[in-house]
């Protein structure tokens, strides 16, 4: 049996899972997903920034569209600091594709306009 | 080689430049910190105490007497924030009254106007007060002042009118050359024909550097607390209560920023650079304040601080020449009243010393005003509107809690002791100075530093050499 | 001088909410004032993702979250201004501001909504002894240099305090090359959400220090060098012998919020123990037409709940333009009693209010196994009970209006152990 505190949204439903990864203690069946991702591949969404050549901004918001194994957080900050983007630069506009062939983008969180 | 060589930029050192620099002179102020009056005259009580309470015949009573009358002339012409309005000296006790009436006796014997008042008076007069309050002494003449501007905008004039002042150059040591002195600091050599000693706690050691001395000069530190403006008066004059050994007391007094202050203590330290606080004194100058106010409203409080006092071993100003050579003037031990006798130790010391080994002529364009400043928040409506058409920088708040404009902080950079810091540009325009101590506008006043004097913004300072702010950039290459 | 319906002091998300609130319940003379050169408030720096599940189903970033609105705004063509500064706010609801465009403003309101938010308690208000050396910030001082700026304020950070920025920044600053030596919490338990802790302090291993707090600065060449950390006993007490020494660049305050109510602070309305205004059901303030909701009136945890708080207020406001608010009938005080720390609104009458009343309040410290009780009088309403609860997450309670019967003036909320 583990416990674990559900991370996907505020409530922090405190969680049990047992060796079969049936889960209790979960408020809505996102935690019960949640449960199984942690104890087999865990995944989190990284945000950071990037650089940008911009009249206004020094930094863009970047995340990443959907979480990322765990394990990769560390390499993909490595790829984001190297990156510069240029405005202008809408909201879901790609920063990296597909980051280490995970399927997963890494786009922009914020409009920069100048 | 320069006529004369101050050292030290706090109140007492940027008066005598300004002083100075209404004769033809040639002047030179040094300072070891990065901004003017950044030690004991940044961290005070500011107040302009009357003279009711220094020992009759003594420099302090003499000075203090003709410094506050020299004031409110001298807070018009620089443009300083200062307000007459009168100190209140409580009894608690009983057996405290006739210490009342002792004191009011020599404020009598000082010159200084008091007045006696019943516990009815005083309370009429500071409901806020304890009821327990027996009497109190007024002394309508003391004030309050903005200490932070005095200096700058004394040292600014002086500079204005001709004095060249270099900050960030520690005093390592003298050469005393027999008709000339050598000034050596960590970065360079001046040399001057007369020297004054004005470097407040470090005054005695800049002293020894040119002859054995038989006193010291040692720091004892005041903690404080600051009170935001909250909207309603807790007292209208500074509140003390009775002197004792120790001085003055722990005081409760408005500022000219409509803040509150509650302090000082009093303890000797050891390290002439020790600013820190601790919880034990504090709680005590709480408790103390309280006996006199007792509903401080500690919850406003928007900072605690310390200040040192340099504290000669003499128990007065040390005013005079050493004994080796009368063109090495001494400013030393100004302690408590320093900052309400210091434009009567400049006058005092020009006098006196140094117009007996320099000869003094008048500049004949001489100006003792400083160029004016605007503050939006001190203006009506239809003068701040004007202001803003003319020059809209003015138009943009930088500082909410305060309240700064943008065209505040610009004039600023723009003068002759401008800030290199942002506690420089605290000290000068308020920005950082309320209750969110600049969590707002600290990034943007460090990128108006930045871009003023185009520096990187990792190295702008928050005051001291190595005191940055935000020394990393992230995403920058191993 | 210029007349308006409606003037909103700030732009963040609680601003721009109250607008598009107020602006589909047909209040077309909306002018929204923003200090800032950009809509959306602190929500710019707040570039992690959580935000809007309640809102929008879906987890956003701030930036992403606060975009949605201001779009909004802009759609519907609602006036605003940036670069734009409240400086007074008068009992007859005469709001004056400054810019570097229009000048010194005067206007005279029919309805205000003031949307401040709230500053950070800083190193001046916690009264940390030692030096006061430069690399102390709050954690939101620090997030706004690293989110927006790009500076990093230090390199081995220590965390005062587990409120939520301040986990957060422990990620942040983890995650862009500084090490986080531990995080500080005066109580003896954490003031942040469960999921930071997990996501924010436990997946880096950062460890938390519960019931300690920073006994010392330690600074005397003009930056920080080093923290004492000593733990505490029941009564905040330190213990001696319990100090622990960082050495650090960084230290970073997450101790606590409060509302920045300066612009309404000098008229002579009432406070709560929030800090905020006291208000009635439609967030009305003693001042009729002048509304407050958001951070400026109790701090939130979610930005989801701060958004659909300034619709309650813009409802009011569009009530009280059309003359549909009496403040007249049966007025309810609500008040917190055993184990509740505050409850909003304050007031309510029960007349003016819409068919829900919905009560916010915390719990004063953590319970477990306990039943939330909303009673009129001695008359229990509402019984919920609660596994767990801490002082962190806000609760809110929805109840029927017809619930109540008038018959007493008091409504309060409360715990109640369960037997």
């Amino acid at each position: 049996m583990k416990e674990l505190i559900c991370i996907t949204c505020p409530r922090g439903c405190h969680l049990k899972v047992d060796d079969d990864l049936n889960v209790t203690g979960n408020f809505c069946p996102r935690g019960a997903m949640y449960a199984k991702a942690e104890l087999t591949h865990p995944v989190r969404t990284l945000t950071s920034t990037v650089k940008i050549n911009s009249k206004v901004a020094d930094r863009l918001p970047v995340k990443s569209a959907r979480p990322l194994p765990k394990e990769l957080i560390f390499k993909a900050m490595e790829e984001i600091n190297k990156v510069t983007m240029n405005a202008p630069i809408s909201i879901g506009d790609v920063v990296i594709k597909n980051i280490f062939d995970t399927g997963i983008d890494i786009v922009a969180t914020k409009d920069i306009l100048k | 080689m320069k006529d004369i060589i101050i050292i030290g930029a706090g109140v007492v050192g940027s008066l005598l430049a300004r002083k100075l620099s209404s004769y033809n002179l040639d002047v030179l102020v040094l300072d070891k910190e990065n901004d003017v009056g950044n030690v004991t005259s940044m961290a005070n009580s500011a107040i302009v105490h009357s003279g009711y309470d220094p020992i009759p015949g003594s420099l302090k009573a003499k000075l203090n007497v003709e410094g506050n009358r020299l004031f409110p002339n001298l807070c018009k012409e620089l443009d300083v924030s200062f307000s007459q309005i009168g100190s209140l000296t409580v009894a608690i006790f009983d057996e405290q009254l006739p210490m009342l009436e002792e004191l009011a006796n020599r404020s009598k014997e000082n010159g200084v106007e008091v007045k006696l008042l019943s516990k009815e008076e005083v309370l009429k007069m500071e409901p806020n007060l304890t009821s327990e309050v027996k009497g109190a002494l007024l002394a309508p003449s003391a004030g309050i002042v903005n200490p932070f501007t005095l200096v700058v905008h004394a040292m600014e004039n002086a500079v204005d009118n001709g004095v060249k002042l270099c900050l960030g150059e520690e005093v390592t040591s003298i050469k005393d050359n027999g008709d000339f002195f050598s000034v050596i600091t960590k970065k360079n050599t001046y040399e001057a024909k007369v020297v004054i000693d004005a470097a407040g706690v470090y005054s005695d050691k800049i002293h020894s550097m040119i002859e054995k001395i038989d006193y010291e000069v040692k720091p004892r530190k005041g903690e404080y607390y600051v009170l935001d403006h909250y909207g309603k008066m807790l007292v209208n004059h500074t509140i003390f209560p009775l002197p004792s050994e120790k001085g003055k007391g722990i005081l409760v007094s408005p500022t000219t920023s409509g803040n509150f202050i509650v302090g000082p203590s009093s303890e000797w330290v050891d390290d002439k650079e020790d600013l820190s606080t601790d919880k034990p004194t504090l709680v005590n100058v709480k408790a103390q304040a309280q006996m006199m106010v007792p509903n401080i409203p500690f919850n406003e409080v928007i900072r605690t601080f310390s200040g040192l006092r340099p504290t000669p071993s003499t128990h007065d100003f040390i005013l005079g020449t050493a004994k080796s050579n009368n063109r090495f003037i001494l400013a030393s031990g100004i302690e408590s009243p320093g900052l309400a006798s210091s434009p009567a130790i400049a006058n005092y010391l020009v006098d006196n010393f140094v117009s007996k080994v320099i000869k003094l002529t008048p500049k004949k364009d001489f100006n003792p005003y400083v160029r004016k400043r605007f503050v939006p928040s001190k203006m009506t409506s239809k003068e701040r509107n004007e202001l803003i058409k003319a020059h809209p920088e003015y138009g943009k708040i930088i500082c909410n809690c305060e309240k700064v404009s943008l065209g505040e902080i610009l004039d600023e950079f723009s003068r002759s002791v401008p800030p290199h810091t942002i506690k420089a540009v605290k000290k000068r325009t308020r920005a950082g100075f309320g209750k969110c101590q600049g969590g707002f506008c600290q990034p943007l006043v460090l990128a108006l530093i930045a871009s003023n004097y185009k520096m990187k913004k990792t190295d702008v300072l928050l005051d001291k050499d190595g005191s940055y702010i935000a020394h990393y950039l992230t995403k920058e290459a191993k | 001088m210029i007349n308006r319906d409606l003037v909103i002091v700030g732009g963040g998300s609680a601003g721009m909410s109250a607008a598009l609130e107020a602006y589909s319940l047909g209040v077309k003379d909306i002018l929204i004032l923003e200090k800032n050169d950009y809509l959306g408030g602190i929500l710019n720096q707040c570039i992690h993702n959580g935000f809007g599940l309640q809102e929008f189903k879906e987890e956003l970033t701030g930036p992403e979250f606060m975009t949605r609105f201001s779009k909004a705004v802009n759609e519907k063509g609602i006036e605003y201004r940036l670069n734009t500064n409240v400086i007074n706010i008068s009992k007859d609801k005469v709001v004056s501001y400054s810019n570097s465009e229009e000048g010194f403003v005067e206007i005279k309101a029919k309805a205000i909504i003031l949307t401040t938010g709230c500053y950070e308690r800083n190193s001046g208000a916690i009264q940390i002894p030692g030096d006061r050396p430069s690399g102390v910030y709050t954690a939101g001082q620090a997030q706004l240099y690293l989110n927006i700026y790009g500076q990093l304020v230090g390199k081995r950070v220590f965390i005062l305090g587990s409120g939520d920025i301040g986990l957060i920044m422990a990620r942040r600053m983890t995650l862009e090359g500084a090490k986080v030596l531990g995080v500080a919490e005066l109580n003896s338990y954490s003031a942040g959400l469960n999921r930071n802790i997990v996501q924010c302090l436990q997946d880096f291993d950062i460890p938390l220090y519960l019931s300690h707090t920073v006994k010392e600065i330690v600074g005397p060449k003009g930056h920080i060098e080093k923290i004492v950390l000593a733990k505490v006993d029941d009564h905040f007490n330190f213990i001696p012998g319990s100090e622990i020494e960082f050495e650090v660049d960084a230290l970073l305050l997450s101790v606590g919020l409060v509302p920045n109510v300066d612009l309404i602070s000098r008229l002579g309305i009432p406070f709560s123990k929030t800090r905020g205004a006291v208000v009635t059901e439609h967030m009305e303030t003693e001042i009729e037409g002048l509304f407050t909701s958001g951070n400026v009136l109790h701090v939130h945890d979610l930005v989801d709940y701060v958004v659909s708080e300034a619709r309650e207020a813009a409802k009011g406001a569009y009530l009280y333009l059309n003359n549909k608010l009496s403040h007249k009938g049966h007025m309810y005080k609500v008040s917190p009693k055993d184990g509740v720390n505050y409850v909003v609104p304050q007031k309510i009458y029960i007349d003016d209010a819409e068919d829900k009343l919905i009560f916010k309040f915390r719990v004063a410290h953590p319970f477990k196994d306990i039943n939330l009780v909303i009673s009129e009088g001695d008359r229990v309403i509402k019984k919920i009970y609660k596994p767990a609860i801490i002082p962190s997450e806000m609760e809110i309670v929805k109840l029927d209006k017809s619930l109540f019967n008038k018959e007493n003036e008091n409504i309060f909320v409360y715990v109640e152990e369960r037997k």
